[in-house]
C-alpha cells in the first residue's frame, strides 16, 4: 500500500469481535494489516481478546503506547440471551399486564405446526409483579403510583436474590413519571441492584417489544458490565491510554458507560460489524447498490446496503429457535443493521421431507461432529459434502490443511439419501442447487419487505462457504458482479474499525399533521434528542465532525404501519412540508398514489454520527491481464449438471489485473471462489476478487 | 442422470414458486390499506394453473383464506374462458358462495402471461374492514343486510381500470378510499408475481408451467395419500354443541378413512339460521381441510394435490352448507369451531397425534361510544374500535395446550398502546387467569381477563360475538373441560354472549374468555409440572391440593 504522509508510521488501530466460536483480532497500522484468529474462552473474554492484541502488537514490532483506538464487539449479551445465562432477574410492571410478555401477539409462528412452543419469557411469572398505577396514552395519569405496593415488591426480589429488575410500566414512553419514582423506591430498598427502566431502554409504544427490550436489558446487564469494566482495567494495566468504543447492532459506535447501561444495543454488534465491513467494499468499488452475503457454517446472512450504507431497522428478534422462524425469538426494539438470518451454511444438514422433496438446513452439524468428509462421527451429508463430490474443494487444502477431509465419507453419505438415481453426484448438485435456491428465494422475499429490488446490484460474498456459493447464487438472482473481498475471514473487526462514533435517541410523541399542528413542542423534543445524541458522541469522538440525520415515522391515519422519512435538521415550521415529505415517502416505499386522509406522525429519532470512514484513493486501475491457468480440474457445475474442466489458481500467485476466464476455483487458505462457466475473474487493485458475468450470459 | 437432473430442475422451481407467491403476499402487505391485511396478515396469495388448480401458495396467511381460493378460480375461468383472456384483464368478486365465505373478503384472480402466451392465473384473497351494509357481526338477516355484493366481474381489461365499477363500489362502503387503495394493491402484487413468473420462465427456457404443474400435484397427492395410507379405516362421528345466537347449535360430523382419501360428512349439523353465523360450504371445507392437514400431513406444501384426498360435504340448507340469501358475515364464529369438532372424530381413530378441544373462536371485542373530547375528533362523535384476545388452546399430544393464542385463527393481537392512542378506551387489565385452563395429566392452555372502560367513565356499547360462554372447551381422558367464557359488568352483572349490550357509566365491561381443555387424569400430572403450575400461578393452591393432588 502507499503510504500515507499525514500520519506517524506508529498508530496502529485495533478492532476485536468475540463471536460463539472465534475471537478474530486485527490490527490496522498505515502501512498494512495483521490479523489473528483464537478460540473463544467462555470464562473469561477478554483473555483471548487480550492474547490476540499482544500477539499481534508483537508481530507489528509496537507497543500499547502505538495504539490510538480499540473497537470491540462481543456477543456476550447475545449467547447469554440465547443461552438463558442472564442474572435473577424481575419484572415491576403495571397492575393486569404481567403476562404481557407471554402474551406476544398471541399467534403462532407456524400455522401447521400444533406442537409449536413460543418463545419463553426471561422471568417467570411469579417474578413479574404489577403494581397499581396507570398512565393513559395521552400520557395523563389515570391512577397514582401504589408506593406501598412498590417496597412490597422489592420485599419479594429481596427474598428472590434478585440482582436486576426491569421497570416497564404501560404508556411510560408518554409519561415516565411513574417508572422513575419506582425506580427510586427500588434503589432504597435494594441497594446494587441494577434497573433497567422501558422509559430509558426503549421509550417507544407497543408494550410487548418495549418490555421484551427493557427485560432484555436487565437480563444481561451486570454480566456485560462486569466484563467490559474488567476489560478497561486490564486495557489500562497493560499501558493501553487509547478509547476503548463497543460497536453496536446499529453499525454504529459507542462508550463502555453506554455499552454498559444499555448492553441490549451490543446484541448484534458482530454482523453489524460484518455490514459495516461489506459497506466499506462498496465504497472502495463505488458500487451505490450492493447485496452482502455472509455464509459460515451454521446460517448465511443478507444485507442490503444502498449509498454505502447498510439498511438499518428499528426491531430485531433474538434467538429465533424454530427454524429461523420469524415470531419464534425475543422481540428487541434497538436500532440494528437490517439483516435477515436463514438456516442455510456449510454444515446444513440435507434430509428428505415427508413430501419426498430433498431439503437443506436449518439444523446444522456445525463444526462437532461437523459434515460426514470430517470423519468425526457426522454421516449427514452437508452442504460442505456437496461441494466437496462437486470437486470444489481439494480435500487436502481445506481450511488451510487444519481438517483432513475424507472424499469417500462425503459421497456415502449423500448417496444414503435414497431418493432420484441414488448417485452421490447428482445428489450433490440437488444438494447445492436446493440452498443456493433457498438464499436467493429468501433474498427476494427480504427485498420485497424491504420495498427495493435486487436487480443492478452488484454482490459482496464473504464467510467461509459464501465464495463457493456466491456466483450461482448471483446467477439466480440476475446479478452480475461478485464481489470477494480480501480479510473475508475476519470481516467484522476489520469492519469495526470502519464505524463511525454514532448515537441514535427515539422517542414517541404524537402529531397529526393539521393545520394549526403544534410544532413548538415538537422542535423542542427534537432539539433536546439531538443534543442527548451530541454529548455521547462528543464523548466518543470529540473533535470529530458530526451529522446529524432526523426521522419521523408516520402514516395515513387508520394504518397499521408507519413509514420513516427524513426531516430537516432546522426547527420545523410548515405542516404542508411534513405532509409532502411522508408523501413522497410512502409513495417511493409502496409505488401507489398518495390517499386523501389525515396523516399522523407516531415516533421520532436522531441520529448524531462523527464523520464516516472514507477509503484510500484507489489511484488507476492496473492493467487487465489474462492469465493462462496451471493446472484444470473436473468439477461439476450444478447449472448444466455434468463434470467439465475448470482452472485452478491460487489467489496469492493473482496480481491486481490479472484475469481468468471461467470456469475457474480460486482458491486461497480459507476458502475457494467458484467462478462458473457463466462468469469471468479479475483482482482488482484492492486484491479483491470481481466476478463479472459474461455479456452473452446476460442475454441468453 | 437426466432423468435425475430433471426431478432436481422440477424441485428448484416448485422452490421458486412458493417464494413467489410469498413474495406476491409481502407485496400485498405492504401496499394495502388496511389494517387487517397489513397487521393479522387477513389475506390469501396463490398460483393457480390453466386447469384452475392450485399450484403454490404463500405460507403467509389464514386457514379460512387460504384454502377457499383453492377451488374459487375454477369459477373465474368457467365465467371468462381463458381464450378470451387478455395480458392486462383483472377479475373480481366478494361472492361467499365462490370464495371466502363473506362479503368483507374481496378475491382478485389475475392471467399471467408469457411471451404472449396465458400460462397461469394468480389469485389474492383479502379481508376488507368496511363492505357497507350493517358491519361485521351477526345481526343481519339476510345477505342483503351484509354489504354490497360484487359478482363475478371484471376489474380491468388489458390495463385499463373498471372505473364504473370501482365508483359503484366506493359509493356503497363507509371508507371508499381505503378500499379503493386496497383493491389496487391487489392489482399491484398479481402484477408483481406475474413479472416475476415470466422472468422465471425465461430462465429456466420454460413456454409454459403445464409439466411442473402435475409434477407438483403428483407429488404432493402421493405424499398425502402416503400419509393416509398409514391411518387406521373405518368411520367415526362426533358432536360440538355451540352456544350459537339465541339458542345452541349443534354441529355433527362422520370422518370416512377410506383407503387413500379421507371424507368429513356434516349430515346431522343443525339447519341454518336467520342469524349472520351460518357457513357457506367453501369455508366450511377450508377450516376442517386445515385441521386434517395439521395432524395429518403438514408437510406436504398446500397445493391441489395436498389438498385433493380430503372430501368435505353437507346437507343443502345446512348451517355448515348455507345458501343464498341466507346472511353469512360472522361465519367465522362457527368455522373456528370446525377443528374441534375434527379433532374429535380423529381422536377415536388416531388418540396420540390429536388435540383436545379449546376456546378456538377469537374473541373480537367490537366497542362503540361517543369521543370524550376533541383530541381525536368531534367532541361528542359515535366511534368503533374493535381488539382481539385469544383463549386457551387444549392440550396437545404430549405437550400442554398454549395459553392466550389463537388456534385455528391465523390473526396477531394489536398491543394494548395501539388500541388506546386510537381509541378513548382504557383496557385496565389483560392477563392470563388462574384456573382456567382444563386440569389433566396435560393442562389446557389458559385463557384470560380483560377489563375495559371509557377513559372518562361515560357508558359505551359491546357488539358481542363471543363463543363458548354456555358451552365450554371438553376434556378428554379424564382430563377436566376448559373454564367457560365470562361477559360481565363490574358489578357482576351478567350479559349475553352475542348481540349489542350497554355498559353504563362508571362501569367496565370483564371479560373471561375461554381456557383449552385437559387430557388425561390431573393426578397423572408430573409432579415438577403441577409445582412449577402452582409457582407460577396457572393453578391455585386450593386446585394443586384437591384437582391435582399435590401433597
Amino acid at each position: 500500500m502507499a503510504d500515507t504522509p499525514s500520519l506517524p508510521p506508529r498508530r496502529a488501530r485495533i478492532g476485536a469481535d468475540i463471536g460463539g466460536t472465534f475471537t478474530d483480532v486485527v490490527l490496522e497500522t498505515p502501512t498494512g494489516r495483521h490479523s489473528t484468529k483464537l478460540l473463544t474462552t467462555y470464562d473469561a473474554p477478554e483473555r483471548a481478546l487480550l492474547d490476540g492484541v499482544q500477539l499481534l502488537l508483537t508481530e507489528a514490532g509496537l507497543t500499547p503506547a502505538d495504539v490510538e483506538l480499540v473497537v470491540h464487539g462481543t456477543t456476550l449479551a447475545t449467547n447469554a440471551l440465547i443461552e438463558r445465562r442472564g442474572v435473577a432477574t424481575a419484572l415491576l410492571t403495571t397492575e393486569g399486564f404481567r403476562d404481557v410478555l407471554a402474551l406476544g401477539t398471541e399467534s403462532r409462528f407456524d400455522q401447521y405446526d400444533i406442537a409449536m412452543e413460543k418463545p419463553a419469557a426471561l422471568v417467570p411469572r411469579r417474578l413479574r409483579l404489577g403494581v397499581p398505577e396507570r398512565i393513559a396514552a395521552t400520557g395523563q395519569v389515570l391512577l397514582e403510583l401504589d408506593e406501598d405496593a412498590v417496597r412490597a415488591a422489592a420485599a419479594t426480589f429481596r427474598e428472590e436474590n434478585i440482582r436486576s429488575v426491569a421497570v416497564a410500566f404501560i404508556h411510560a414512553y408518554a409519561n415516565p413519571a411513574h417508572e422513575l419514582r419506582a425506580a427510586e423506591i427500588l434503589a432504597e430498598e435494594m441497594p446494587g441492584v441494577s434497573l433497567s427502566l422501558s422509559s430509558e431502554v426503549s421509550p417507544e409504544m407497543r408494550e410487548y417489544e418495549r418490555f421484551s427490550t427493557t427485560v432484555a436489558n436487565a437480563y444481561v446487564q451486570p454480566i456485560v458490565d462486569a466484563y467490559l469494566r474488567r476489560l478497561e482495567t486490564r486495557l489500562g494495566e497493560l499501558g493501553f491510554a487509547c478509547p476503548l468504543y463497543l460497536m453496536l447492532s446499529s453499525g454504529g459506535l459507542t462508550t463502555v458507560d453506554i455499552a454498559a447501561r444499555f448492553p441490549v444495543r451490543l446484541v448484534e454488534s458482530g454482523p453489524a460489524g460484518g455490514a459495516i465491513f461489506a459497506a466499506s467494499v462498496a465504497a472502495e468499488r463505488g458500487a451505490k447498490r450492493v447485496l452482502a452475503l455472509d455464509v459460515g457454517g451454521t446460517t448465511a446472512k443478507i444485507c442490503l446496503i444502498d449509498d454505502y450504507r447498510p439498511q438499518t431497522s428499528q426491531v430485531f428478534e433474538v434467538g429465533r429457535a424454530h427454524r429461523f422462524r420469524k415470531g419464534s425469538g425475543l422481540p428487541l426494539r434497538i436500532p440494528v443493521v437490517e439483516m435477515l438470518e436463514i438456516g442455510a451454511g456449510g454444515g446444513s444438514i440435507a434430509s428428505v421431507d415427508r413430501a419426498g422433496r430433498l431439503a437443506v438446513g436449518p439444523h446444522s452439524a456445525g463444526s462437532e461432529p461437523g459434515p460426514a468428509a470430517y470423519g468425526r462421527g457426522g454421516t449427514r451429508p452437508t452442504v460442505t459434502d456437496a461441494d466437496i463430490v462437486l470437486g470444489r474443494i481439494e480435500p487436502s487444502r481445506f481450511a488451510g490443511g487444519k481438517v483432513t477431509l475424507d472424499p469417500a465419507a462425503s459421497n456415502t453419505a449423500l448417496a444414503a439419501l435414497g431418493i432420484w438415481d441414488g448417485k452421490a453426484e447428482t445428489l450433490a448438485v440437488g444438494v447445492s442447487e436446493i440452498v443456493d435456491e433457498t438464499m436467493a428465494g429468501a433474498a427476494r422475499v427480504h427485498a420485497v419487505e424491504q420495498g427495493t429490488t435486487l436487480e443492478e446490484r452488484s454482490l459482496i460474498a464473504f464467510g467461509g462457504a459464501a465464495p463457493l456459493h456466491a456466483a450461482r447464487f448471483a446467477e439466480k438472482l440476475g446479478i452480475d458482479e461478485v464481489i470477494i473481498p480480501a480479510g473475508a475471514g475476519v470481516g467484522s473487526a476489520v469492519g469495526f474499525l470502519r464505524a463511525p462514533v454514532s448515537y441514535e435517541v427515539a422517542r414517541s410523541h404524537h402529531l397529526q399533521l393539521v393545520d394549526g399542528a403544534d410544532l413548538g413542542a415538537l422542535n423542542t423534543l427534537l432539539d433536546a434528542m439531538a443534543a442527548q445524541a451530541r454529548a455521547l458522541v462528543d464523548k466518543g469522538a470529540p473533535e470529530s465532525e458530526q451529522t446529524e440525520r432526523r426521522v419521523a415515522l408516520g402514516r395515513y391515519q387508520g394504518q397499521g404501519f408507519e413509514i420513516p422519512f427524513d426531516l430537516p435538521e432546522t426547527a420545523l415550521t410548515d405542516v404542508a412540508d411534513l405532509r409532502t415529505r411522508f408523501e413522497v415517502a410512502y409513495r417511493q416505499q409502496y409505488g401507489s398514489q398518495s390517499l386523501d386522509l389525515p396523516v399522523e406522525l407516531l415516533t421520532f429519532r436522531v441520529a448524531v454520527s462523527a464523520s464516516v470512514w472514507q477509503g484510500a484513493d484507489q489511484g488507476a486501475p492496473a492493467a487487465e491481464r489474462w492469465i493462462e491457468p496451471p493446472a484444470h480440474r473436473e468439477v461439476i457445475d450444478p447449472d448444466a449438471g455434468i463434470a467439465m474442466p475448470f482452472a485452478i489458481v491460487s489467489r496469492e500467485t493473482m496480481e491486481p489485473g490479472d484475469a481468468v476466464r471461467g470456469p475457474a476455483l480460486i482458491t486461497e487458505r480459507e476458502t475457494t471462489t467458484v467462478v462458473s462457466p457463466r462468469f469471468d475473474v479479475r483482482m482488482d487493485v484492492n486484491r479483491y476478487l470481481v466476478l463479472t458475468r459474461r455479456p452473452a450470459e446476460i442475454e441468453a | 442422470m437426466s432423468q435425475a437432473l430433471s426431478e432436481l430442475r422440477n424441485q428448484v422451481i416448485w422452490t421458486r414458486l412458493i417464494a413467489i407467491v410469498e413474495e406476491q403476499a409481502q407485496t400485498l402487505m405492504r401496499t394495502a390499506f388496511s389494517t387487517t391485511v397489513r397487521d393479522a396478515g387477513d389475506l390469501s396469495a396463490a398460483l393457480f394453473d390453466l386447469e384452475g388448480r392450485l399450484i403454490a401458495e404463500a405460507v403467509t396467511g389464514t386457514p379460512g383464506h387460504v384454502n377457499s381460493m383453492a377451488s374459487g378460480v375454477r369459477h373465474f375461468i368457467e365465467r371468462f374462458p381463458l381464450d378470451t383472456m387478455n395480458a392486462g384483464d383483472h377479475f373480481i368478486t366478494n361472492d361467499p358462495w365462490l370464495t371466502a365465505g363473506h362479503l368483507h373478503d374481496v378475491t382478485v384472480v389475475s392471467p399471467a402471461f408469457h411471451d404472449g402466451r396465458l400460462v397461469g392465473l394468480f389469485g389474492v384473497c383479502c379481508h376488507q374492514v368496511d363492505i357497507g351494509g350493517l358491519g361485521q357481526g351477526p345481526d343481519g338477516r339476510s345477505i342483503y343486510e351484509e354489504g354490497i355484493q360484487i359478482p363475478l366481474m371484471k376489474l380491468a381489461s388489458a390495463g385499463d381500470l373498471n372505473e364504473p365499477l370501482l365508483e359503484i363500489i366506493c359509493q356503497n362502503v363507509r371508507t371508499p378510499l381505503q378500499v379503493r387503495g386496497d383493491i389496487l394493491s391487489y392489482v399491484t402484487s398479481n402484477n408483481a408475481a406475474i413479472r416475476r413468473l415470466s422472468a422465471m420462465l425465461t430462465e429456466f427456457a420454460m413456454s409454459d408451467l403445464q409439466g411442473v404443474a402435475d409434477y407438483i400435484v403428483d407429488q404432493s397427492l402421493t405424499a398425502s395419500r402416503t400419509e393416509i395410507a398409514q391411518l387406521p379405516q373405518g368411520s367415526w362421528s362426533s358432536t360440538l354443541t355451540l352456544d350459537g345466537y339465541d339458542h345452541p347449535v349443534t354441529l355433527r360430523a362422520t370422518l370416512t378413512i377410506d383407503g387413500e382419501t379421507v371424507k368429513v360428512d356434516y349430515a346431522g349439523s343443525d339447519p341454518c339460521l336467520p342469524r349472520g353465523i351460518n357457513v357457506v360450504l367453501n369455508y366450511a371445507r377450508a377450516y376442517t381441510v386445515f385441521a386434517l392437514r395439521c395432524v395429518i400431513s403438514p408437510e406436504v406444501p398446500n397445493n391441489a394435490g395436498a389438498l385433493a384426498p380430503f372430501e368435505v360435504t353437507a346437507p343443502e340448507g345446512s348451517i355448515l352448507n348455507v345458501q343464498r340469501p341466507w346472511p353469512v358475515a360472522a361465519r367465522h364464529i362457527i368455522g373456528q369451531m370446525l377443528p374441534d369438532l375434527v379433532f374429535g372424530c380423529l381422536s377415536q381413530a388416531i388418540p396420540d397425534r390429536v388435540p383436545v378441544e379449546g376456546s378456538s373462536c377469537l374473541w373480537s371485542v367490537q366497542l362503540r361510544g361517543r369521543l370524550p373530547s376533541e383530541e381525536q375528533g368531534r367532541q361528542g362523535d359515535l366511534f368503533d374500535t374493535i381488539f382481539f384476545n385469544s383463549g386457551g388452546s387444549g392440550a396437545r399430544p404430549g405437550q400442554d395446550g398454549l395459553s392466550g393464542t389463537a388456534f385455528p385463527s391465523g390473526v396477531r393481537a394489536m398491543p394494548v398502546e395501539v388500541t388506546e392512542h386510537g381509541a378513548p378506551i382504557v383496557i385496565w387489565r389483560k392477563e392470563l387467569s388462574a384456573d382456567s385452563g382444563g386440569a389433566g395429566r396435560l393442562r389446557g392452555g389458559l385463557g384470560q381477563k380483560v377489563e375495559v372502560a371509557m377513559r372518562d367513565g361515560s357508558p359505551f356499547e359491546v357488539l358481542a360475538m363471543f363463543e363458548r360462554v354456555d358451552h365450554p372447551a371438553r376434556g378428554r381422558d379424564g382430563g377436566s373441560d376448559g373454564s367457560a367464557g365470562v361477559v360481565r359488568l363490574s358489578t357482576g352483572t351478567l350479559l349475553k354472549g352475542k348481540g349489542r349490550q350497554e355498559i353504563p357509566a362508571g362501569e367496565r365491561l370483564i371479560l373471561e374468555v375461554p381456557g383449552g381443555a385437559g387430557q388425561g387424569d390431573p393426578r397423572d400430572r408430573d409432579r415438577v409440572a403441577v409445582t412449577e403450575d402452582l409457582s407460577e400461578g396457572f393453578i391455585s393452591a386450593d386446585a394443586a391440593r384437591a384437582i391435582y393432588g399435590l401433597a
